[in-house]
């Protein structure tokens, strides 16, 4: 158990700064995350363009790792399919549960919540926003939409 | 904010020769001595409840109040001789006035199932503060529900202290029962119980009053409170987990229905009518958890061995010297700086996330509690999500604060 696998570089900017956070005014898809254990919210709101994820930004609380687990997976969205954004979820779902995980490479940034594995108790930090956003991928209308949790 | 400031009379306390009687207490966790610093979420065992737990599961198990059979009989005596020391650990009137029950919460549950749920009437109002854990609220949210009585909650102020005026203040016609925290499981708030119970005596007002986080670190005594309920848990007081105890004046308890039905709470069964049978049975349904109440009646053995002033002593130097410490960090910030306080340290790290600080304790070998802390509403009045807690036994070290307050330091380096 190394805590630099877990804060790495890459997580501890994201946490900093997190891309793609505030309000989007309208959305298409708004939607609460919540992770009971901690406390921590986040909500999600996406913009769609036909199939596509026209534009994604998120509001709320969280831990570093949650925080920059949502900051890089609204980078990692902005601008694909809604089948492409749930090929990732599955990778990153298996990236962060699975020890026999397949070569992250391809996964870019999203590669450094690898590290989460090994600290069970903060997977679900990381997997919060990608839950409420599979959900908001598989749902609609927005507006019938409950909050997402992780318990 | 109120600061503390007075350290109280430091007598010869010998920490080291204590920490030996808890086994768990010399391990290493993460590679580092391990400071265990979540009593208020649990505490450790000393080898006298451990050995009292095997020495019960090797010689002496067997079902009680049943058997004619020697182990039988064993069983019974120990269980029983367990409630004695608990009547006398709390000053209960007699082994009628000591129920056990799972714990804390279960005893709460009780009062609102049994008492609460008997004699309320709609329009009735249960009162309770702004402090309480959740077990001190959704027990009584129940009970609204099924009666159409309505809940109060008493405010707190910026420092966390509920004031026993402003619970009077409450205090109208329609309040049939006040339930509060004797100290706050959150930020380690000592409330005002005796003048809280004195005003709720004086219009008849039924008391309940939640000691899970008061009885490890005060003596209790029940009669001098004049509380009609008190609730505690085994594990926050050096016990096994799973048991605890109400305590219930026996006049109400007599009048009371019994909340679950099973055997050992009955005396006779027919299909046309059941006797129930007498206190404290008629409250313990079914076979009750007989070595949790072994080891909690060794926990009680244990704690009066102690020099018990002397160890809250060093307890109250503790959370003085944790308090000093946090407050001087610029980037910390403490939530609940009451004047009466048991030692439980709540705070916040700018820049901090409470959840990321714990795994960079816990790295370090320091055991904290963060999270909500099962008082959600506590976290809502202070407009923070979570906080970080340390909380103190008399087996902790001034050292373990040191670490405490270095790690602390080391995280804010890292997130600035």
């Amino acid at each position: 158990m190394d805590l630099a696998d877990l804060y790495r570089d890459v997580i501890l900017d994201h946490n900093r700064k997190p891309r793609n956070f505030g309000p989007l005014e309208p959305a298409d898809a708004s939607i609460e995350g919540f992770n009971p254990l901690c406390g921590d919210r986040l909500t999600l709101r996406l913009r769609f363009d036909g199939e596509k994820i026209s534009d994604i930004k998120f509001e709320g609380k969280g831990c570093a790792i949650s925080t920059a687990s949502a900051s890089l997976m609204t980078e990692a969205v902005k601008g694909k399919t809604k089948a492409e954004a749930a090929h990732m979820f599955d990778r990153v779902h298996e990236l962060l549960t699975d020890d026999n995980a397949a070569s992250s490479d391809d996964l870019g940034k999203l590669a450094a919540l690898s590290g989460v594995r090994e600290f069970p108790a903060r997977v679900k930090c990381a997997s919060l926003c990608w839950h409420t956003l599979a959900s908001a991928l598989n749902a609609s209308p927005a507006s019938t939409l409950a909050p997402i949790s992780t318990e | 904010m109120n600061s503390i400031v007075k350290l109280a009379d430091s007598p010869d306390f010998d920490v080291p020769a204590l920490r030996r009687e808890f086994p768990l207490l010399s391990r290493a966790v993460n590679g580092h001595p391990l400071a265990y610093l979540d009593n208020a979420a649990s505490a450790q065992r000393p080898a006298r409840v451990i050995e009292a737990l095997d020495d019960y599961q090797r010689r002496h198990h067997a079902n009680v109040h049943r058997g004619v059979h020697a182990l039988s009989q064993e069983a019974t005596a120990l269980f029983e001789a367990a409630r004695e020391r608990l009547v006398k650990f709390v000053n209960a009137g007699s082994i009628k006035e000591l129920i056990f029950t799972r714990g804390t919460t279960e005893a709460i549950n009780l009062v609102a199932q049994s008492y609460a749920r008997s004699t309320l009437k709609a329009g009735d109002e249960i009162l309770i503060t702004g402090l309480e854990h959740h077990a001190n609220i959704v027990p009584w949210q129940m009970v609204c529900e099924q009666t159409g009585a309505k809940l109060v909650v008493a405010p707190i102020d910026r420092d966390g202290e509920v004031h026993a005026a402003q619970v009077e203040a409450l205090m109208g016609p329609r309040v049939r029962i006040l339930a509060f925290a004797h100290a706050s499981n959150a930020l380690g708030t000592i409330l005002p119980a005796q003048a809280l119970i004195a005003a709720a005596r004086a219009r008849g007002i039924t008391t309940v009053v939640d000691g899970a986080q008061a009885i490890p670190h005060m003596k209790v005594d029940v009669r001098e409170l004049a509380c009609d309920f008190y609730a505690f848990s085994s594990h926050k007081m050096f016990g096994p987990t799973g048991i605890g105890a109400l305590f219930g004046r026996e006049a109400l308890l007599e009048k009371m229905p019994p909340w679950q039905g099973g055997g050992d709470m009955i005396l006779t069964v027919s299909f046309a009518k059941t006797t129930y049978n007498a206190l404290p049975h008629k409250f313990e349904a079914g076979t009750p958890n007989i070595e949790g109440a072994v080891g909690l009646g060794a926990a009680v053995d244990f704690l009066n061995s102690l020099d018990l002033r002397a160890a809250h002593a060093h307890e109250h130097n503790l959370l003085c010297y944790a308090t000093r410490t946090l407050s001087t960090m610029p980037h910390v910030r403490l939530i609940g700086t009451a004047r009466e306080k048991v030692s439980v340290v709540s705070f916040v790290v700018e820049g901090v996330h409470p959840h990321d600080l714990g795994t960079i304790l816990d790295e370090r070998g320091i055991a904290i509690r963060t999270g909500h802390h099962c008082a959600m509403p506590v976290m809502e009045f202070f407009d923070v999500p979570a906080t970080a807690r340390a909380s103190f036994a008399f087996y902790n070290t001034f050292e373990e604060v040191d670490r405490l307050a270095a790690a602390v330091e080391h995280a804010r380096r890292m997130f600035a």
